[in-house]
């Protein structure tokens, strides 16, 4: 644990440096607005989506990511996915990825399915840095995209164990 | 660090089920998944990556799942999904780790 605040120290630091004044603004709220500061993705999320699922709109519906809007344990939070769609020869869902925006490295996990799973129903345990945006995106066979974006808190930084 | 590493671990339904119903597989397996992105405290240097980055999943010798994981996926991974029982077989999961390490595990599927 003492670690995991020696590096976000040292990123505030850095951060802190490079944005000046704006960030440095007082005590105690200047630790909230490294939150902030740092809310910034690694990368460009919408880049990383369309490199994964291709580019195109996403319709807001179908997918769901049923877990509290906090995270008790940053390093062990439950992912379940579910996407509302048939599973059949010729329509169903090919591809789901998970996104953590602020993770050092945002894509977190991509599955490839086939009509043979019956249903898109996934469920494993991420880690998160810090509060984010979760994402998850579908992909049916015809190329169409299905998304959620859910903010979830979470209590302490979830690099270690 | 040695952590323990592998026991793979598949529970499929204990009973026999009907043709087209749909089942839920949990796997579970050990591994430290390190990122490559955090410090030893005591020396100061960076663990170096150790994560499953694929998983496959193959129902009756056909591969019906693939999953490729990234180092924030949780230490020690759970893993559950679901497939269509069409007729009894096996299902069979293997993780490969970036270090080329690759565990296995089957569970049989019965359909009456």
């Amino acid at each position: 644990m003492d670690h995991t605040n020696g590096v976000t120290r040292r990123t505030f630091f850095r951060t802190a440096g490079l944005l000046g004044a704006a960030v440095a603004t007082s005590g105690l709220a200047g630790f909230s607005s490294v939150a902030r500061a740092s809310d910034a993705p690694a990368v460009n999320i919408d880049e990383l989506i369309a490199k994964q699922v291709g580019a195109g709109p996403i319709a807001m519906e179908k997918v769901a990511l049923d877990i509290p809007a906090t995270a008790e344990n940053a390093a062990l939070v439950r992912m379940p996915i579910t996407v509302d769609h048939p599973m059949e020869a010729n329509n169903f869902i090919q591809s789901v990825i998970l996104v953590i925006d602020n993770n050092p490295n945002p894509l977190v996990a991509q599955f490839e399915l086939l009509p043979e799973s019956g249903k898109v129903s996934l469920e494993f345990r991420a880690r998160m840095a810090k509060s984010s945006k979760v994402r998850v995106i579908a992909k049916s066979n015809s190329g169409k995209l299905y998304g959620l974006v859910k903010d979830i808190q979470v209590a302490a930084g979830g690099c270690a164990g | 660090m040695a952590d323990e590493i592998g026991n793979p671990k598949i529970r499929g339904p204990k009973d026999p089920v009907k043709k087209g119903d749909l089942v839920e597989i949990k796997s579970l397996i050990k591994h430290p998944m390190e990122s490559g992105l955090r410090k030893d405290k005591e020396t100061d240097t960076l663990i170096p990556a150790h994560f499953i980055d694929q998983v496959v999943v193959e129902y009756g010798g056909k591969q019906v799942l693939k999953a490729t994981w990234t180092g924030a996926v949780s230490k020690d991974p759970f893993f559950s999904f679901f497939v269509k029982a069409e007729a009894t077989g096996p299902l069979k999961m293997t993780w490969k780790d970036n270090k080329g390490q690759s565990f296995s595990a089957e569970a049989m599927i019965t359909v009456a």
